[in-house]
């Protein structure tokens, strides 16, 4: 069986309305429909889904990992970003 | 009637449960293993409305199944599992909009409804795709057309009025697949068997009549 054309899609799924598509894995399919069907197909058997993108994965610009440290070093000392410090008044709830 | 749908599709969720491990894809592997378990939980909500599933589905020879002799055939190629999936899933979604008289079955047909557009939707860009594809894909949907053409008339004989339906969907998928669609004819009859169906049942049923009452 010859699969050299067969191209690769990365799957998102929204669980729930009000929450953000998250990534939950790939799969190979000829074109955008099928490879809907198939991310129906894999990843929302377990009723996990109610909308579902596929974007195929040569489409996602990643970074180098290779730049790692020029990317991400100079945020690991700065934690004054993080809202850590200040003192939560009584009665202030959800925060 | 409701032995002759719910054996015809406890034949075919078999046959779909056939493609595991075998499809040219494994995304095609659980499409099929899928559109089985569909298929499976029918025929059980079939089966419980006319007796006990287990021994309809178990321990009934092939001459007492009223299953049709399309779901029966063997695989075949993808080509012709696709087309006989077409055709019965084509099939469902106009039984399932008739009004079936009981409100038991009314409820079956309409969960069941969901489940047949999908198997519908997933056949019919396989058919389309691959018979508007290469040469070599478009002869074998071809050739998968041929065969299923003759058996639609058996496939809709206990629900007659949903055949003309069926026909023109089916021969307008086709089309715009540039398949020819094959001249209607007649050729089986439900309830007469090929040699097929005891060979799927022997394997179906071997290992509950091998351990009576057994569970799991």
């Amino acid at each position: 069986m010859t699969v050299q054309n067969i191209q690769l899609w990365e799957v998102f799924i929204r669980s729930r309305n009000g929450l953000a598509h998250k990534h939950v894995g790939s799969l190979h399919a000829a074109d955008a429909e099928l490879a809907l069907q198939a991310a129906r197909d894999i990843y929302t058997r377990r009723g996990e889904g109610l909308s579902i993108w596929v974007v195929p994965s040569n489409a996602i610009i990643a970074s180098d990992p290779s730049d790692k440290d020029m990317m991400f070093e100079p945020a690991m000392s700065k934690i004054y970003r993080h809202p850590t410090f200040y003192d939560v008044p009584d009665g202030v709830e959800h925060l | 009637m409701i032995l002759d749908l719910a054996d015809d599709a406890l034949i075919l969720s078999h046959r779909c449960s056939e493609w595991l491990t075998r499809s040219p894809e494994i995304e095609l592997d659980i499409a099929f293993g899928n559109i089985g378990l569909d298929l499976l939980g029918q025929a059980r909500s079939l089966y419980a409305l006319v007796g006990d599933e287990d021994l309809l589905a178990y321990h009934r020879d092939a001459p007492e199944w009223r299953n049709c002799t399309l779901v029966e055939l063997p695989n075949g190629d993808f080509a012709f599992s696709m087309m006989r999936l077409l055709a019965f899933a084509s099939y469902e979604c106009a039984l399932f909009r008739t009004d079936p008289g009981s409100d038991d079955l009314r409820a079956i047909y309409a969960k069941s409804i969901k489940e047949a557009t999908y198997h519908l939707e997933h056949a019919e860009a396989w058919v389309l795709r691959l018979g508007d594809g290469t040469d070599l894909s478009h002869a074998r949907m071809q050739a998968a057309a041929d065969a299923v053409w003759p058996l639609l008339t058996e496939l809709c004989s206990s629900a007659p009025e949903v055949e003309d339906a069926v026909q023109a969907q089916l021969a307008a998928v086709l089309t715009a697949a540039t398949l020819t669609v094959p001249s209607r004819t007649a050729t089986t009859q439900r309830g007469k068997h090929t040699p097929h169906l005891a060979e799927l049942l022997e394997e179906m049923q071997a290992l509950a009549r091998e351990h009576e009452g057994a569970t799991w």
